[in-house]
């Protein structure tokens, strides 16, 4: 099993803040990635940094085996990194699928192949059937769905999922679950912040967890939940699968 | 569905398209000179206009000093006819070249240091105040006293772009009609889209792997370059050049109404725009003129700018296609309909 993205004791702070507290881990390539912890542990700031957002300030990304964190989220996309935004940022004069197709001309000029690409995108994401509508004609969890087609059409390695499934009904959960699966399946190497522990323990084969800022735990999920130190400051004591 | 939908829109963009340019093409020839040398300002200013769209309605970069690029334009005709006699064919290539590497220059230093939006707007007043400032001192140029072209010959002399009032009003329409179709092929290729995601999210627009600072730098050129053209030809068309008019706050201004009257970002929102807002001043400027009201045009200007932008803040364009959709005979209803369910 190849590693595909190395976080080699990686901080970033806000002023006086420190945001990533000297966190490390490293996601092998085909597989799926929950990271966890409470609100404002610290998560969107990871993607931010592996994504090329935000500059940390101290400590390296390496994707590939080639450091990326010098380099500006669009080379980071085209190297093979697609993410998602937790506030979801549609293209609003932009229809769905034009939104879709975006990501799609990180690799072709063609406005067809892109437009095939954005419907295949969609329909991963059972969107397909509002292709035509506006974003704002959306209901919040159809645009966390949108942001996820938007980033399947860079066809990235890795991708990097913000509480996407926050807001679906079980059954729709199930179903980008099995999507998810599927990808996974297919080579894409997924790191995902869900806060549904039934959903980590499904998909997850590692999980890393956050606690302001600094890593306090990281391996299988059923290791992870029953570690004492998860189960005080995120879970919960009591906490049962 | 889809396919038979766009298929529908895309028919009647054509014919709208084909008809607005044969009525314009019968006005060249059937109208008395007055008409021919307004409608000759109309369609280089939709023509500028559209310039002015390509960068702020598409690629989101907002200009308040296209007088800059349209001056460069005009400057390169103006001199290297005037003072050597070049064609002002040569002269329009080169105003394209000088104002497509000026704004690519702007755009690069600006965007180098973080200077956007607003503050970039604000970058573009003063590097064309810079502008006209230089010209206005420059004996090469003119200076003040402006540069003149000589009187035509009468006859028709394509290879110097020289004619007679219906001429230019023809060369007008060609390049208003070049104008909007090439809008139109930008904005369905590669460019229209992630220039059309930059303008709506730039970061977002980056996460998907658009390289937005070649992009602007991409956008800002070529719109002032655009810009170049048409100062040349109205260059030509007003037989002189002056900073104060051709590098001006006010004709920076001039550019930009058609677009954000008509329809900003819209195809045909220039060409609407100029046709409602120039014929209107020059009409209230002669009443004003009748009735002893100086500013009388500039008064009415205003008031009818801020109830568009109060009454139909899209523009004028968007509002009639609104209007023909709610009024529309059965077939295009059916196809809206047809979306709506597929919605
Ligand atoms: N751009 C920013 N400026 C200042 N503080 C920030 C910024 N982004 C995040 N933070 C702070 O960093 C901490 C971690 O936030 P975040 O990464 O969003 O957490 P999570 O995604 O785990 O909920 C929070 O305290 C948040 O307020
Ligand atoms: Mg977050």
């Amino acid at each position: 099993m190849t590693t595909l993205l190395e976080v080699e004791n990686l901080s970033r702070s806000f002023g006086g803040l420190v945001a990533v507290k000297d966190v490390s881990f490293s996601l092998r390539a085909g597989r799926i990635t929950a990271l966890i912890g409470p609100n404002g542990a610290g998560k969107t700031t990871c993607f931010n940094l592996v994504a090329g957002a935000l500059k940390p300030t101290s400590g390296r990304v390496l994707f590939e085996g080639r450091q990326i964190d010098n380099s500006p989220p669009e080379t980071v996309c085209r190297m093979g990194i697609a993410r998602t935004f937790q506030i979801v940022r549609p293209m609003r004069e932009m229809s769905v699928l034009e939104n879709a197709m975006i990501g799609a001309f990180s690799w072709t000029r063609n406005v067809s192949e892109a437009r095939s690409k954005a419907y295949e995108s969609l329909e991963s994401v059972g969107l397909a059937a509002k292709a035509h509508a506006r974003t704002d004609q959306l209901t919040l969890p159809d645009r966390k769905m949108l942001e996820t087609a938007k980033a399947l059409s860079t066809r990235p390695k890795l991708l990097l999922l913000d509480e996407v499934m926050a807001g679906l009904r079980p059954t729709e959960a199930a179903g980008i679950v099995g999507v998810l699966q599927k990808l996974a399946e297919g080579g894409l190497t997924i790191l995902l912040v869900e806060h549904v522990m039934r959903i980590v323990m499904e998909v997850a084969s590692r999980v890393v967890v956050l606690h302001h800022g600094a890593k306090i735990a990281e391996g299988p999920p059923g290791e992870v939940v029953a570690d004492p130190k998860v189960l005080e400051s995120y879970l919960g004591a009591g906490f049962h699968v | 569905m889809q396919k038979k939908f766009d298929r529908g829109v895309e028919r009647t963009r054509w014919l709208a398209g084909i008809t607005v340019f044969a009525v314009l093409g019968l006005v060249g020839l059937l109208a008395n000179p007055y008409v021919i040398s307004l409608m000759t300002i109309v369609l280089l200013f939709t023509f500028l206009g559209q310039s002015w769209n390509l960068m702020l309605g598409i690629g989101g970069q907002l200009s308040i000093g296209h007088a800059l690029f349209v001056g460069l334009g005009a400057y390169s005709v103006g001199v290297l006819y005037v003072r050597y006699g070049i064609s002002p064919w040569v002269g329009l290539l080169t105003g394209m070249i000088l104002a497509g590497s000026v704004g690519a220059s702007i755009a690069w230093l600006s965007f180098r240091f973080e200077v956007r939006g607003i503050y970039f707007a604000l970058l573009t007043i003063a590097a064309a105040e810079f502008a006209r400032i230089m010209f206005s001192g420059w004996e090469f140029v003119g200076a003040m006293q402006g540069l003149f072209f000589p009187a035509p010959s009468g006859g028709i002399e394509i290879s110097m772009l020289r004619g007679d009032a219906r001429f230019y009003y023809f060369v007008a329409l060609a390049l208003a009609a070049l104008g909007i179709i090439g809008t139109e092929f930008i904005s369905r290729s590669y460019l229209g889209y992630v220039w059309r995601a930059m303008r709506d999210d730039e970061s977002a627009a980056r996460a998907l792997g658009v390289r937005t600072f070649q992009h602007k730098i991409l956008v800002i050129s070529l719109s002032a370059a655009m810009a170049a053209a048409g100062g040349g030809v109205l260059a030509l068309v007003q037989g002189s050049i002056f900073p104060d008019s051709i590098m001006g706050m006010g004709l920076s201004v001039d550019v930009l109404i058609g677009p954000v009257v008509g329809g900003l970002g819209t195809t045909f929102g220039p060409l609407v725009g100029s046709l409602a807002a120039i014929p209107l001043n020059h009409l209230m400027s002669a009443l004003g003129d009748s009735l002893r009201i100086p500013g009388l045009n500039n008064i009415t200007y205003g008031v009818v700018l801020i109830s568009v932008v109060w009454f139909l803040p899209d523009g004028i364009w968007p509002a009639i296609v609104r209007l023909c959709k709610a009024i529309q005979a059965p077939p295009t209803a059916w196809l809206w309909h047809s979306r709506k369910v597929e919605e």
